[in-house]
């Protein structure tokens, strides 16, 4: 049987035509309402107006998502390195992580917004201070996930090991990292969405008082302007920021597991 | 030679035993140090690696050259049937198939004795018959000492020279068994009179180790 059969499920045409076709159905709708109740565009924009507007400002939300993308990215890659090699230093020992998890745990329920302010006033340079926000929410998935995958090892593998007396070192590239390969891409979808709001969220703590313009900093000018298309504009270009976060990791996922793992392989 | 006993007489724990992956807790185990193979009850393959680099693993961690690595594994899998499924991933084949890839994988470094735990429990009644045969062929191509474990009265008697009986509670052999039928044994002497007489001795060992009158 090969791996790589079709199964009877949604084809690939479906599954791209269906959500786009929701899409279309959903903005005809909207259109539709503005142009029967008569909503004035200061309240509801309709999508024509959106994208007109969209066009018309083109250039300062393209910079906008740039800088935003920018913290969302340099806060997931940190994550990563910190989030991995934490991860690591609590598979050493059980009193390691006994004694390190409740901070861990600590850092992800406190609201990133009552941190913010304090990170932003001590940190002089704003895109770093955003960046360190953002880091804080995207961190624990990958902690959390990844310290689960490398304890996850097959016990017959490990024995195997053993047996032919594997290094410490063998035994951590050729095992316990790929073991944690899945767990690991599975948390870093979740933090790479959870950059993105982090971004966000520390772009409007930051407020008018930030110098880097971001897409919420834009969001929440054009509300002080009252200027609602503007603001529908920014928020659809944040809303294309995170799916095409999701898209490049789930790919991403899918590149490195898709030959073996369940996750990705379609049924036989 | 074979050891044969129900679930829990700690069959597989003297086999780990002897592997050195369990401590002694008094005694000692004696091998004459050539290196030893182990098969799992399991297939016990890395997902994520293709059939080939399963095979070659044993001699990647003891620093066997790429090259040589490569060609021993390939050797290993031709000597199990498997030629021509190096690039598949363990997914990609039936669980007897599987289990071939473990036994090259076992084969690979050439050991002096093979430790198998149960190694076609898992397996169906006509794959295990198939690869009971050929793990003779190899026992007697390669003049290696095979250390089996199973609770299959059938495959303890097709298989063995010798039989240790082992009883639990606590864990110990409690009967030693020739089996003196001549190599190569054909698929015949599975319904000849002298299988059902061994297979019979050996059903009564088994329940009087048990307790249970013959």
């Amino acid at each position: 049987m090969s791996g790589r059969a079709r199964s009877a499920g949604p084809s690939r045409v479906a599954r791209i035509a269906a959500p786009v076709g929701v899409a279309l159905a959903l903005l005809a709708l909207w259109h539709g309402a503005v142009l029967w109740f008569e909503w004035p565009p200061y309240l509801v924009p309709s999508p024509l107006r959106v994208a007109e507007v969209l066009g018309q400002n083109a250039a300062m939300l393209g910079l906008a998502l740039a800088n935003t993308m920018q913290v969302a990215l340099l806060a997931l890659a940190a994550a990563v390195l910190l989030g991995t090699a934490i991860a690591f230093v609590f598979v050493q020992s059980r009193s390691v992580e006994t004694a390190l998890f409740p901070y861990a745990v600590l850092l992800q329920v406190t609201p990133v917004v009552s941190i913010a302010p304090l990170v932003i006033i001590w940190v002089k340079d704003p895109t770093a201070s955003l960046v360190i926000c953002a880091t804080v929410v995207a961190l624990f998935p990958i902690v959390a996930n990844t310290t689960l995958g490398l304890r996850s090892v097959d016990p017959g593998l490990l024995a195997l090991f053993r047996l032919q007396r594997a290094s410490r070192w063998q035994l951590l590239w050729r095992l316990r990292v790929p073991s944690a390969l899945p767990y690991f891409l599975a948390g870093l979808r979740i933090s790479a969405g959870l950059a993105l709001i982090g971004a966000v969220v520390a772009e409007f703590v930051a407020g008018t008082g930030g110098t880097a313009s971001g897409l919420a900093y834009r969001i929440l000018m054009a509300g002080y302007q009252l200027d609602v298309p503007l603001m529908f504009a920014a928020l659809f270009l944040v809303a294309l920021a995170g799916v095409a976060l999701f898209a490049a990791t789930s790919l991403l996922s899918r590149w490195l597991l898709g030959g073996w793992h369940e996750s990705e392989t379609r049924l036989d | 030679m074979t050891l044969l006993g129900p679930s829990g007489c700690g069959k597989t724990t003297l086999l780990r035993l002897a592997a050195g992956l369990l401590p002694a807790s008094a005694g000692q185990v004696q091998t004459d140090g050539r290196g030893l193979g182990f098969v799992f009850q399991e297939p016990t393959l890395m997902p994520w690696a293709r059939v080939l680099d399963n095979v070659r693993l044993p001699l990647d961690l003891n620093g066997t050259p790429r090259a040589e690595g490569d060609a021993r594994a390939r050797a290993a899998l031709t000597r199990v049937g498997l030629a021509g499924f190096e690039r598949h991933r363990p997914r990609e084949l039936s669980g007897g198939m599987k289990m071939r890839v473990s036994i090259a994988r076992g084969l690979v470094t050439e050991p002096a004795l093979l430790l198998m735990d149960e190694p076609f429990g898992a397996l169906d009644e006509i794959v295990r018959w198939r690869l009971d045969d050929e793990l003779l062929t190899l026992w007697k191509e390669r003049q290696l000492t095979v250390l089996f474990v199973t609770h299959s009265i059938h495959e303890a008697v097709f298989l063995s020279q010798r039989v240790l009986v082992m009883a639990p509670g606590p864990g110990r052999v409690v009967a030693e068994r020739r089996i003196d039928e001549p190599y190569p044994r054909a698929a015949a002497f599975r319904v000849s009179t002298r299988f059902a007489e061994a297979a019979a001795a050996l059903h009564a060992d088994l329940m009087a180790a048990s307790g249970v009158p013959a």
